[in-house]
């Protein structure tokens, strides 16, 4: 017998009795949605997580980036409203050098500053991981007040991979001192765009 | 192939039974670490509380967690079908492993078929349960934990002592002189973000040079085949958006339905862990990258058997978030190596007695009972319940230690007898009054080493209540 056959046999075999699967959605729908202000809590979400959070229009990006990173000299940008100044290599191995990556969400989440980005809008998955700085546009319109209301709007199907990113990488494995900038990137902005 | 009655963990292998309590007795030797340790992880549930008081619906969630649980696990056998159906249909390869051995093995053949002598590990409980990174050494692989406290204790050829927080039973002065002697850090470096800064240019080479990535997984889902990573550090993201191949072990527990259902898991599992609302990479993996291969390893080893039994088949609602651990007055004052169990704290006393009862007879023992880590679990596993259930288990399996069964056969036969009872208390009160302390503290045995006894009252509650109860009724 194969092995999957072997376990799938004593899965069944030890089964515990029915129950129910519950209605997540309609339970979601009961919990209380303090529907005022969605950007503001997404905005102190956001800090908690240590991310530095700007809103900005999408015409003044050209001269907000610079302005946010003045020594970022490596710029790559799956956005088409910021331009870099590194090209997409085909081997991810080589955006290690990134100083600057710059993306789009397609959503936010409120209650804890998360933004949703899918495999298709960053072209290599790496470099949201490589790049020293990574800044991350979020329109306004996109934001949803929890997870529920995140996992009801997006497709989590329609790409191979994609990633909710809250704040920059972090660890507290030293004596639960709380460090910046872990394997990832050492700083994170949020762009929102209104 | 070993049968699965004589199955055994790795780290089981050649060694006699699990001695908690003499092991607790060396950690707290050290008063000083041993307050710190408690405080440290005192902190981390204060920080739990904090999170969880934010949500309105936290109970809410909580019972719809246990309930998608419990469901998932009463149609297992199907929720599996669907992953395999799904993640197969996505393009990955989805292997099947009865135990510890198959996994390595399995994992083994991957990495040979690739030529891959380079390996980068994210954060898995599951590849520590089978012992993988010892047995891929030992055919010339080389494995590299790339979660800084997994890769301190790493480099300390120590396992981790907490499931979240692998090194949290260290200063940050060892850590500095573990990094000083193989990372070549100055003597002396204590400070954590310097630490860390070398830490992770060291960890940046091996990323780029890794033939291969293995992660764990946090939840698999069954309606879409996607496996989902949790990482605060975002090591796992790292390595496998780079590595040629990637190999994700899953312990087939970890299965849940549908995406709405990770909305409800995700806010529960940061917000217990550390307190965050959600860790900083949450990723949904369905296929490899073009040119990628995504291999997918479905671990039993033991699964099936909890399953299985009635008293216990609970435990396997657990998704790892560690609340039970930090909040475990037990574990805060022994230290997680102390448990001998690749999961330490209330759940691994729950978990690893199913996996070899007499090595691991002492754990469920390693409890006062209290029930705080029932109360923080958020899918609602009764640890409490199943710790007392496992201790009748040892007894009636003989495992129990000739101390602890002469204590209990004693007190049975003093409490089934209220003549004896009562005969007792009072040579009782006048002893504690008469004798010396240094004696009487003798006589409470263990108990009264860390201890002081209690004040000796004039007579006994019944005697008092006796008296009182005919005075009330007077008026």
């Amino acid at each position: 017998m194969t092995a999957r056959d072997e376990i799938l046999g004593k899965v069944r075999e030890g089964l515990p009795p029915f129950t129910p699967l519950p209605d997540v959605r309609a339970a979601a729908h009961s919990f209380a949605n303090p529907a005022v202000n969605q950007a503001g809590r997404f905005i102190e979400a956001a800090r908690a997580s240590g991310a530095r959070v700007t809103e900005s229009t999408r015409d003044d990006l050209a001269s907000l980036i610079p302005e946010l990173y003045p020594d970022a000299r490596a710029v790559l940008s799956s956005s088409p409203s910021v331009a870099g100044t590194m090209v997409f290599s085909e081997d991810p191995h080589a955006l290690g050098d990134t100083d600057l990556f710059v993306c789009e969400a397609t959503l936010g989440v409120a209650e804890n500053g998360a933004v949703w980005i899918p495999a298709s809008r960053v072209r290599h998955r790496a470099a949201l991981f490589l790049a020293a700085n990574v800044a991350i546009l979020v329109e306004r319109y996109v934001l949803v007040h929890d997870l529920h209301a995140a996992y009801a709007a997006i497709d989590v199907a329609v790409d191979g991979f994609g990633v909710f990113v809250a704040g920059p990488s972090k660890t507290a494995d030293i004596e639960q001192a709380l460090v910046i900038g872990a394997h990832g990137p050492k700083s994170l902005s949020i762009i929102l765009l209104t | 192939m070993t049968t699965p009655a004589t199955r055994r963990l790795p780290v089981v292998e050649g060694a006699g039974p699990i001695d908690h309590a003499a092991a607790a007795a060396l950690f707290i030797a050290d008063e000083d670490r041993a307050d710190w340790h408690d405080r440290a992880l005192w902190y981390v549930r204060a920080k739990r509380d904090v999170a969880a008081a934010a949500v309105p619906e936290w109970e809410a969630l909580r019972d719809l967690a246990s309930a998608i649980k419990e469901h998932t696990l009463s149609r297992l056998d199907d929720y599996l079908i669907q992953f395999e159906a799904h993640a197969t249909a996505n393009g990955a390869r989805v292997h099947w492993a009865r135990d510890a051995e198959e996994h390595n093995q399995i994992v083994l053949d991957i990495l040979v078929g690739r030529g891959a002598r380079r390996l980068v590990k994210s954060k898995s409980m599951l590849t520590e349960e089978c012992g993988l990174n010892p047995y891929l050494e030992s055919h010339g692989i080389e494995v590299v934990d790339t979660d800084l406290g997994e890769r301190i204790v790493q480099l300390r050829h120590e396992p981790p002592s907490h499931i979240v927080m692998p090194a949290i039973h260290l200063k940050k002065e060892e850590v500095g002189d573990t990094f000083h002697e193989h990372l070549g850090t100055a003597a002396g470096l204590s400070d954590p973000v310097e630490l860390t800064a070398a830490a992770r240019a060291h960890l940046r080479d091996r990323f780029l040079a890794a033939d291969a990535a293995l992660s764990g997984v946090n939840f698999a889902v069954a309606e879409s085949g996607a496996i989902v990573v949790c990482t605060n550090e975002g090591n796992a993201d790292l390595g496998t958006a780079l590595a040629p191949v990637h190999v994700a072990s899953l312990g087939i527990e970890k299965v849940i339905p549908r995406h709405d259902d990770l909305a409800v898991f995700l806010r529960l599992l940061a917000r217990s862990a550390t307190g965050q609302t959600l860790t900083v990479y949450t990723s949904h993996m369905l296929a490899p990258r073009e040119g990628q291969e995504l291999h997918i390893v479905l671990v039993d080893n033991g699964r099936t058997v909890q399953l299985a039994r009635k008293e216990f088949w609970r435990s396997l609602k657990c998704i790892r978030c560690g609340a039970c651990i930090n909040t475990c007055p037990v574990y805060r004052r022994s230290g997680g190596h102390s448990y001998g169990s690749t999961v330490p704290g209330p759940i691994g006393s729950v978990l690893t007695p199913g996996i070899d009862l007499e090595r691991y007879a002492a754990l469920p023992f390693a409890s006062t009972l209290c029930g705080s880590c029932t109360a923080v679990c958020p899918v609602k596993v009764d640890l409490d319940g199943q710790l007392y259930a496992w201790r009748q288990h040892v007894t009636a399996a003989g495992y129990l230690s000739a101390s602890k069964v002469a204590v209990i056969k004693t007190s049975a036969q003093v409490l089934g007898r209220p003549w004896l009872f009562r005969a007792l208390g009072a040579v009782g009160r006048s002893a504690l009054r008469i004798l010396p302390a240094r004696l009487t503290r003798m006589g409470a045995g263990v108990w009264a080493r860390s201890r002081d006894l209690p004040h000796v009252p004039p007579r006994s509650f019944h005697a008092w209540y006796r008296a009182n109860r005919v005075r009330t009724r007077q008026p």
